[in-house]
């Protein structure tokens, strides 16, 4: 069952009678506590046991340290936990957005203001080497001629700061 | 480049209601919405009401905190397509912002932190993009974005990555739909990577013969060449294939779409109970009337608004209280009668 909160899974369960109606409440450690309610699993005996169950787990077992997800939370999930997830899981990463987004591996596209647009055009160019690739091995010969000639405006316009992203 | 504007016009209403365009947005530095404690998901809000502040001069909207909202105004808010399904019926701290023309709303805590959506009538998905890019834009001033050079604006969710922004068109296909060519859609729209869906979204039934159709890759190519290609291909490749079923019908069973789409405006201008459904189904088929000439009248922005108005949270709010759903059904049928009377 998970935390009425979140996603977590819930390790307290309470029934709670509010304004006259009975409900139930479950929730994870993280909301228990920051709702004060003591976490009945929390006996020593079962706090020695989860901890050695977490040390087995994370040993070797990727954690985010943005977030505490493990690789596990992510495949299960396939939802990132938090920014910092995405580097944390570097091929997990990489096997979840091509198969959500039909291949594609590169961003290609507007960034945040401020943010350096020659390393756009530096990955403008590599997802391009990428489609040379593809259409050279379907042998699309006039598709293939078509990105060369991208790449090589690419190659012209780096020096001088283009780009408008708008 | 140069980037022409939408001419919203009347040739494509036949076929297109209205165009979405959807950007989603997460703050840097904070676990995604399904991870965020509830300290956290109150400093998301905050966050993204002083990124709104911020942009106050691009758009002005108010913000309404949804914890604090009865279910039947989040039910309104629903079928004005202002927050989707989930978001109204969440639980926890989340709201949305809302523009003064009801065009553009701004969910914070839904899937993402922030997502944002301007509406538009007819196939307009490029001045749609416009408004929420300079919103964008401005709430940056005061928001920083989670943003991976590699993988683009960060999302829980790995549809959701690179630029994040989708494409959307309500389409009313009931050529289609009576010719038995729906099928063929639904496969062709699968191979380019579209995603149809019903009248209200994501798991809404389509009602009233509705697809809303939208990109379903985010990554790997550019605002501008998605939305290219969905303005100027895909959205006119379907609307071409539905006039033709059209016409295929007019041809072979004029008479029977003929009697259909009269009876259909008959018994909406005399029944004393409706259902949603029967409702959304028989003015579908008065909408087909309309455009194709078969029917003189009601006009059609007349009958596109109803499509909205029987549902059910209109009504309440018409009515001023809640319907039971035998009340729901009269007053629904008071209001198609009262609109179409004169039709
Ligand atoms: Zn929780
Ligand atoms: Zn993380």
């Amino acid at each position: 069952m998970k935390c009425d909160r979140c996603n977590r899974p819930a390790v307290v369960h309470q029934l709670v009678i509010k304004d006259g109606n009975k409900h139930e409440m479950h929730l994870c450690e993280a909301h228990a506590a920051e709702a004060g309610i003591p976490n009945p699993g929390k006996h020593p005996v079962n706090e020695l046991m989860s901890s050695l169950t977490t040390q087995v787990k994370s040993a070797g077992m990727p954690t985010c340290k943005g977030c505490g997800c493990t690789l596990t939370d992510i495949r299960k999930s396939s939802r990132f936990g938090c920014p910092q997830c995405y580097d944390a899981f570097g091929q997990a990463t990489e096997a979840l957005v091509r198969s959500a987004q039909g291949g594609s591996s590169q961003h290609v596209g507007r960034a945040p203001l401020g943010q350096a647009p020659e390393n756009q055009s530096q990955y403008e160019s590599q997802r391009l080497v990428q489609e040379l690739d593809r259409a050279v091995r379907a042998e699309q010969y006039e598709r293939a001629a078509e990105i060369k000639s991208k790449l090589a405006d690419l190659a012209d316009q780096r020096p001088s700061k283009k780009e408008d992203t708008k | 480049m140069s980037h022409p504007k939408d001419h919203p016009s009347k040739d494509d209403a036949d076929v297109v209601l209205t165009s979405r365009a959807r950007l989603a947005r997460n703050l840097s530095g904070m676990p995604f919405v399904h991870l965020a404690s509830e300290t956290q998901l109150h400093a998301i809000i905050d966050k993204a009401k002083q990124g709104l502040a911020a942009a106050e001069e691009t758009e002005q909207t108010n913000w309404i905190d949804l914890e604090e909202t009865d279910a039947l105004h989040r039910r309104l808010l629903y079928e004005r397509h202002l927050i989707s399904r989930p978001h109204a019926d969440a639980n926890g701290p989340r709201g949305v912002a809302v523009a003064q023309d009801a065009m553009l709303s701004i969910m914070v805590n839904e899937e993402d932190h922030v997502r944002m959506h301007a509406l538009g009538t007819g196939l307009t998905p490029r001045n749609c993009f416009d408004r929420i890019k300079k919103l964008d834009e401005a709430m940056q001033a005061s928001a920083e974005w989670a943003f991976h050079p590699r993988w683009g604006f960060q999302s829980a969710c790995p549809t959701n990555v690179g630029t994040a922004v989708r494409f959307s068109a309500m389409l009313h296909l009931p050529g289609l739909r009576l010719t038995g060519e729906l099928d063929k859609v639904r496969q062709a729209a699968k191979d380019l990577h579209l995603a149809v869906r019903g009248y209200y979204g994501e798991g809404s039934e389509s009602s009233g013969n509705f697809y809303q159709v939208s990109n379903q890759i985010t990554l790997g190519c550019s605002e501008d060449e998605l939305l290219d290609r969905f303005r100027e291909t895909i959205v006119p490749g379907i609307i071409e294939y539905e006039r033709a079923a059209r016409r295929m019908l007019l041809k072979q069973s004029a008479t029977q779409l003929e009697d259909r789409v009269h009876r259909d405006l008959a018994v909406l201008q005399s029944a004393r109970r409706v259902k949603v459904d029967e409702a959304m189904r028989r003015l579908s088929m008065i909408r087909l009337g309309c455009c194709t000439g078969l029917l003189d009248g009601p006009p059609l922005d007349l009958v596109n608004g109803l499509f909205q108005q029987v549902q059910t949270g209109h009504l309440q709010q018409l009515t001023n209280r809640t319907l039971t759903p035998e009340e729901a059904q009269i007053a629904r049928a008071d209001l198609l009668r009262a609109r179409l009377s004169n039709a």
